[in-house]
């Protein structure tokens, strides 16, 4: 018996879906990986499901693979989108999750307690329209496609290399001050407003 | 795979013959007089791509350097991010495989196959035999594509051009044969749920039989100008090592994986399209280097060349789509002049494919690694999720890992390894 297995279920493709407790997880996932006739130890994918149905909680599914066994395994997860959206990270188990995690991060907004570098993957660190394969995204963006370009066109050079990559061999130190002070704050990627409309010169 | 003996003759580089240095190192001369600036000790941040020729595509990579040794690589994906799964919430199936021809665009056929097989174990179709012989001929002739850009494009990046143009030569006999078929060479959208597109046309048999003939020459003549390279086998092995523990812990799947010593090859461990009849050896590398990856990759196309002759000797006569009006078009003439036709390509046009409720996943061996495509559907003609799960997304994932300690000129090795095709790392 999984630790933390709250039901079970058959997938259209004939595999075996178990639901685990989301506080269970790690704990399910490390019984899975070291017991004994159990040992799936290759993680094949991490994603997300968001139904169209609002009321259905959002699922955080992995698919384990013992490659001695040559057996298969579904893990879900069910998160409740009124709670907060996180799980924890199985990167200690499988170093396959850091993209895998981070992507799941970036389209759906989950929050994968442990990771060692959960940053946007696919789109960029500054995006501040949201994660994109929710429902609640459009297919177009949130943003108009006016402000997209606008944000394109001032595009901020300091959302090109992140904090840490700054930091080697002191980078971030030929950057200009005002730029450095920004970035001390945290002000990463800030795009700046327009400018406003040049004055004539006539006016008082 | 046969056990190969590799004999080289490595010149040991700035001795010569009597052992005595043949030239000045240039890393000698640090005294002032050269008037350059001392860098002891003090690392360089280094920005590679998005706009480079070996990076394989918009892949970017910051790089920290010690000298010319790599101590970090942070590679940043995205820049050809086109959002696919979201667009394929919002399409019937069948409009879903033009898209997947964008994901893997060096081979497309097998992506299309991959998205087809998990659209069909989703609504619980059977597809014809022939068709399944011929989807295998499509994965098989998409590997020897894709791996001879991998072989072409990797030699480049090495330094060696001949093999670039030999194998570039093999690929476009390939993609004739997928105009001939699809009409398309790079966008093919071969298969639709329950069977293809349109059936192989008159002349596809024996001129495919002609390729497979003339193919093995160019392999062995690739093999022979570099796997006994001194400059090749120098570059490559050794280089970018992963353990088998090592490549399982990061998920790296296809020749990634079977390099560092893993046998698992989907086709043969969780077999679709009948693939436990045909008769092919899973290619197994020992070292985990970039030369056992290529190697494995060189006897891949071997074996795929086998697999196309057997296809071919067996391929039945019958139809190419399931006999099943509300999956499958029906044919124009009849659409147009029969009533209950055109009521069913009206319904499939409008209302598309429903599919019932409940979630497949179907992984295919695809030339990068195990390709997934995972459906949920929700009982409407459009999936609910449609995830790939992208096999040189993960491959590259370990690429940090690889390239750590080497040098910077073995992380364009490195890289080129793991064969990355971008449209797929980012979708």
């Amino acid at each position: 018996m999984i630790p933390g297995a709250v039901r079970e279920a058959v997938a259209r493709d004939g595999e075996r879906v178990v639901y685990i407790a989301r506080d269970r997880l790690l704990e399910a996932m490390t019984w899975l990986k070291n017991t004994p006739g159990q040992e799936f130890n290759y993680l094949v994918d991490v994603t997300a499901v968001e139904f169209r149905d609002r009321e259905r909680p959002i699922e955080v599914v992995y698919f384990l693979r013992s490659l001695e066994r040559r057996a298969d395994i579904r893990i879900k997860v069910e998160l409740h989108p009124v709670d907060e959206l996180a799980v924890d990270s199985v990167w200690s188990l499988w170093h396959g999750a850091d993209w895998l995690e981070r992507e799941v991060y970036d389209m759906f907004g989950i929050t994968f307690r442990g990771h060692p570098d959960l940053r946007r993957i696919l789109m960029w660190e500054t995006y501040a329209e949201g994660y994109p394969l929710r429902k609640s995204f459009p297919l177009r963006g949130r943003f108009s496609r006016a402000e997209q370009v606008r944000q394109a066109l001032n595009a901020n050079p300091e959302a090109h290399y992140s904090l840490e990559e700054l930091s080697i061999a002191e980078a971030g130190g030929d950057l200009p001050e005002d730029m450095r002070d920004r970035l001390r704050r945290g002000e990463r990627g800030v795009i700046p407003d327009p400018l406003p409309p040049p004055q004539s010169p006539g006016s008082p | 795979m046969s056990k190969r003996t590799v004999e080289l003759e490595l010149a040991t580089t700035g001795v010569d013959s009597q052992g005595r240095p043949a030239r000045v190192p240039l890393t000698a001369r640090t005294d002032s007089d050269t008037g350059e600036p001392d860098l002891g000790g003090e690392h360089l941040l280094m920005n590679m791509g998005p706009q480079h020729p070996a990076t394989h595509g918009v892949l970017r990579l910051v790089v920290e350097l010690d000298g010319e040794t790599v101590v970090r690589c942070i590679p940043h994906v995205g820049y050809l991010h086109s959002g696919f799964e979201k667009l394929g919430e919002y399409r019937h199936y069948n409009q879903i495989i033009p898209l997947t021809d964008r994901t893997d665009y060096l081979s497309p056929m097998s992506n299309n196959v991959g998205f087809a097989l998990a659209a069909e174990k989703l609504m619980g179709i059977e597809i014809t035999p022939r068709c399944t012989v011929l989807r295998v001929i499509a994965c098989e002739m998409s590997r020897i594509i894709s791996h001879m850009v991998w072989l072409g494009t990797t030699s480049i990046d090495l330094g060696a051009f001949t093999p670039f143009l030999w194998a570039f030569q093999q690929r476009e006999k390939i993609y004739d044969l997928q105009e001939m078929w699809t009409g398309a060479r790079l966008t093919t959208s071969l298969t639709r749920v329950g069977g293809l597109l349109a059936d192989i046309p008159n002349g596809f048999v024996p001129k495919l039989r002609e390729f497979i003939q003339a193919f093995p020459k160019t392999l062995a003549e690739i093999d022979r100008v570099l796997t006994r390279n001194a400059v090749w086998a120098g570059r490559t092995q050794g280089v970018g090592t992963l353990t088998a523990a090592e490549a399982v812990n990061y998920s790296l799947s296809g020749p990634m994986l079977r390099a560092s010593g893993v046998p698992y090859d989907v086709r043969k461990d969780k077999p679709y399209l009948d693939y436990e009849t045909y008769d092919f050896d899973v290619v197994v590398g020992e070292h985990g280097d970039v030369y056992d990856r290529y190697l494995v990759r060189l006897e891949e196309c071997y074996q795929s060349n086998r697999i196309l002759e057997q296809a071919l000797d067996r391929l039945p006569d019958g139809p190419i789509n399931v006999d099943d009006p509300r999956v499958i078009l029906p044919p124009k003439t009849r659409a147009m002049s029969d009533m209950e036709a055109m009521i069913f390509h009206f319904k499939q046009v409008m209302e598309g494919v429903k599919a019932p409720v409940g979630e497949a996943y179907v992984g295919i061996e695809n030339p990068k690694g195990e390709l997934g495509n995972y459906l949920v559907s929700d009982g409407t003609a459009k999936p609910v999720r449609w995830r790939i799960r992208p096999p040189s997304f993960i491959n590259l994932s370990s690429l940090s890992k690889m390239a750590e300690g080497h040098l910077l000129s073995d992380l364009i090795a490195i890289n080129a390894s793991v064969d990355i095709v971008m449209g797929e790392v980012d979708r």
